[in-house]
């Protein structure tokens, strides 16, 4: 095997993806405050005429934070970390270069173009998947660009297993490319048009009703599964023990809940979906395997907690190991969260409620927004050759954010159970208590600290933002690159 | 034989995928066919609802009104009779929703009126203070696609075998022929209204946003 020194990683996509996942973090997070606002007061809801209402923005937030940023932030790792721990650089290959360019300008094209797509009001309406049918071809496109640069560079390795990261990476790429095409499967209504003039835009789904739902919650939740859990946790598996400069606690663990969490996952799409009109067996499945999924989840969190053995101290003397050791721990909670919420009972109440937007949200701002932030700080120092410009700021960021997150999660767990209970209370005569709007109005102070927590954590990410703008540009320059704690200037 | 698999990336990949894939197949593949027949009497949307429709996508209304009662005595005495999965037969795409910040939808024809929905599209907390809703006062002055409605039921007869045309189904015909209908559905929702610019664009034949929302809107029982 050839030292790492011999081989001269080549970063130029991964500085374009580092760019694209904070321009898009920013946009999809002010749009989430603003319309975060809009519940709290919605006058704002009627300054922008048909495209500032709170159903068009939605989608530009959820597809701007998901597929802007969010995999973005994968994609780019993914090319960082697939050179180093496959031991080759992308510059030994023009072909694969070329395709790792092309990757990224289409996904940033595709992005930018949904934002306009979807502002104009062009939806297929499924949740996460609402872009319209030439999207979809260009975001498979992309897709398989980035699946022929993976496996080629798997090709290409020096290192005969792959990492961890690398199974999580993989499983991404291949759950996503079937999970996107199926639930895709729409026929453009331009080709039964006869004479009318029909918009081209448009397209209906294979399945119809019942059928549909299920393939879309089947995607939904796997969506989550595979965007915002496997790839950060193939993120926390190189981030956190290169970070630290401590070893991975346990391979037996990391391989119980890679494959544990492989196995169950796609089952639990059926807890969306409890109570509705699929058949009662798939509700009891999705479930149980929901709460089954806890094992996997915990795995993996578990072990990254546990790599820090004998090494806490670095929580004090590092805000980067905060950013990790938080994330790994919002994880916890959330896939705790998550199952309690799969079951039926819980459910009852819960679903069609604000604790599930709260759930999602301990998850994405917790998890996956610290670890992609975290690491593309650590990526900073090797990709730009520059000190981190700094720790002060980091720390501040630290704390301003994580205060939001526990605003925003709380006041949504409350907000939820209010409202659940509220819809299902009677009075003495057995008549419905309270009318809908009763249980609309007794939210206004949780959706306004909402946007408060909502708030702080959009101001962490500009100093994010800042903070990696200064570093790439006004950082001291590093003569040699740092083996583990990435240098900082306090 | 972990160790193996992490050596051969193919073949790891080729598990990992297997592994993943297969509870999909099993939860969709068994009802499939079932879950698509529709209850005895179902009708397709005419092509007016379905323009309503494409409107309701288009302003995403599903982001706060769900579509789906779910059998609990709480929601059958708020919003009417659970759903059943054959009422949805015909939904494509299903429009359930996932998030009540608004009430429920599926019924929503069973207790308001073209007039109610008038006043509140138009200003929402002219008819429920407090309501959250902002003002759809664009619907007013959009047009409806009437074309693409067309085209969409178009495919869903050809392809999916909707009953459009058939005997006491909704008739679908040529362009010309949906068109025409189209807009005498529309003189008969615009009737019910007292906007005057929407009373006057139907009179000419065009056929405004909230026209076709209505429709639709009336149509869910």
């Amino acid at each position: 095997m050839q030292s790492n020194a011999q081989i001269e990683y080549d970063y130029s996509v991964v500085r374009l993806f580092t760019f694209a996942t904070i321009l898009f973090g920013i946009i999809g997070m002010s749009v989430g405050v603003i319309i975060a606002l809009q519940l709290a007061f919605p006058e704002l809801s009627n300054l922008l005429g048909e495209y500032g209402t709170f159903g068009r923005l939605r989608p530009l937030h959820t597809n701007g934070v998901a597929f802007g940023f969010t995999v973005g932030g994968i994609i780019g790792t993914w090319y960082y970390v697939g050179q180093r721990t496959l031991k080759m650089s992308l510059s030994e290959s023009p072909f694969l270069m070329k395709v790792a360019k092309w990757n990224f300008w289409l996904y940033f094209i595709t992005i930018l173009l949904a934002v306009v797509t979807l502002g104009m009001g062009y939806s297929t309406s499924k949740e996460y998947a609402q872009l319209e049918w030439p999207l979809d071809v260009l975001v498979v496109i992309w897709w398989v660009l980035w699946g022929v640069a993976m496996f080629g560079m798997i090709g290409m390795r020096r290192e005969r297993a792959i990492y961890v990261s690398t199974w999580y990476y993989m499983s991404s790429w291949l759950a996503v490319a079937m999970l996107y095409i199926f639930n895709n499967m729409e026929v453009p209504t331009f080709l039964f048009s006869g004479d009318a003039p029909s918009s081209i835009m448009h397209s209906v789904s294979m399945y119809a009703g019942t059928n549909d739902a299920l393939v879309q919650w089947w995607y939904g939740h796997n969506a989550v599964a595979f965007v915002f859990t496997t790839p950060i946790i193939g993120m926390i598996y190189y981030f956190l023990p290169k970070e630290s400069g401590q070893n991975v606690f346990s391979y037996k663990l990391s391989v119980l809940a890679f494959w544990g969490l492989m196995f169950v996952y796609l089952w639990a799409g059926g807890h969306h979906l409890l109570y509705s009109t699929v058949p009662d067996w798939m509700q009891t499945m999705g479930s149980a395997m929901s709460i089954v999924l806890i094992l996997p989840s915990w795995g993996s969190a578990i072990n990254m907690l546990l790599t820090m053995k004998g090494e806490w101290q670095q929580l004090q003397t590092s805000p980067l190991i905060k950013f990790m050791i938080l994330a790994s721990t919002f994880y916890m909670l959330s896939t705790i969260e998550g199952p309690i919420q799969a079951i039926k009972s819980v459910n009852a109440i819960a679903h069609f409620t604000d604790w599930i937007p709260g759930h999602v949200h301990d998850g994405t701002l917790g998890w996956v927004g610290f670890m992609i932030m975290a690491s593309l700080y650590h990526m900073a120092p090797r990709i730009y050759k520059r000190e981190l410009y700094s720790k002060s700021l980091m720390d501040t960021q630290f704390w301003i954010q994580t205060t939001g997150i526990v605003l925003y999660f709380t006041s949504m767990w409350i907000a939820g159970i209010t409202q659940g209970m509220m819809w299902r209370a009677y009075d003495e005569y057995g008549s419905l208590l309270y009318s809908f709007i009763d249980t609309v109005e007794v939210l206004h102070p949780y959706y306004t600290l909402r946007a408060v927590g909502g708030t702080f954590y959009l101001i962490g990410f500009l100093m994010f933002a800042y903070n990696m703008f200064k570093t790439a540009t006004a950082g001291r320059v590093l003569d040699k690159e740092p083996a583990n704690a990435s240098p900082m200037a306090s | 034989m972990f160790h193996w698999l992490e050596q051969r990336p193919f073949f790891f990949a080729v598990v990992l995928f297997l592994t993943v894939a297969f509870a999909g197949f099993i939860e969709a593949i068994p009802d499939f066919a079932k879950a698509s027949q529709p209850i005895a009497g179902l009708k397709p949307h005419t092509v007016l609802q379905l323009a309503g429709r494409q409107v309701y996508i288009k302003d995403n209304c599903l982001s706060c009104h769900s579509q789906l009662i779910r059998p609990f005595k709480s929601e059958t005495d708020r919003y009417g009779m659970y759903s059943l999965s054959g009422e949805y037969a015909y939904d494509r795409p299903f429009l359930w929703g996932s998030k009540r910040t608004g009430p429920d939808l599926h019924r929503v024809g069973n207790y308001r009126t073209t007039e109610w929905h008038e006043n509140h599209m138009m200003n929402p907390q002219s008819v429920v203070p407090g309501s959250l809703m902002p003002s759809y006062k664009h619907q007013f002055t959009n047009m409806a696609d009437l074309a693409t409605a067309y085209a969409n039921a178009n495919t869903q007869k050809q392809l999916f075998h909707v009953p459009y045309d058939q005997k006491g189904m909704p008739k679908l015909g040529s362009w010309k022929e949906a068109e025409a209908a189209a807009k005498a559905e529309a003189k008969l929702v615009a009737a019910d209204m007292k906007n005057q610019a929407v009373k006057d664009a139907v009179a000419k034949g065009q056929v405004p946003e909230i026209v076709a929302l209505i429709a639709y809107l009336n149509s869910l029982k």
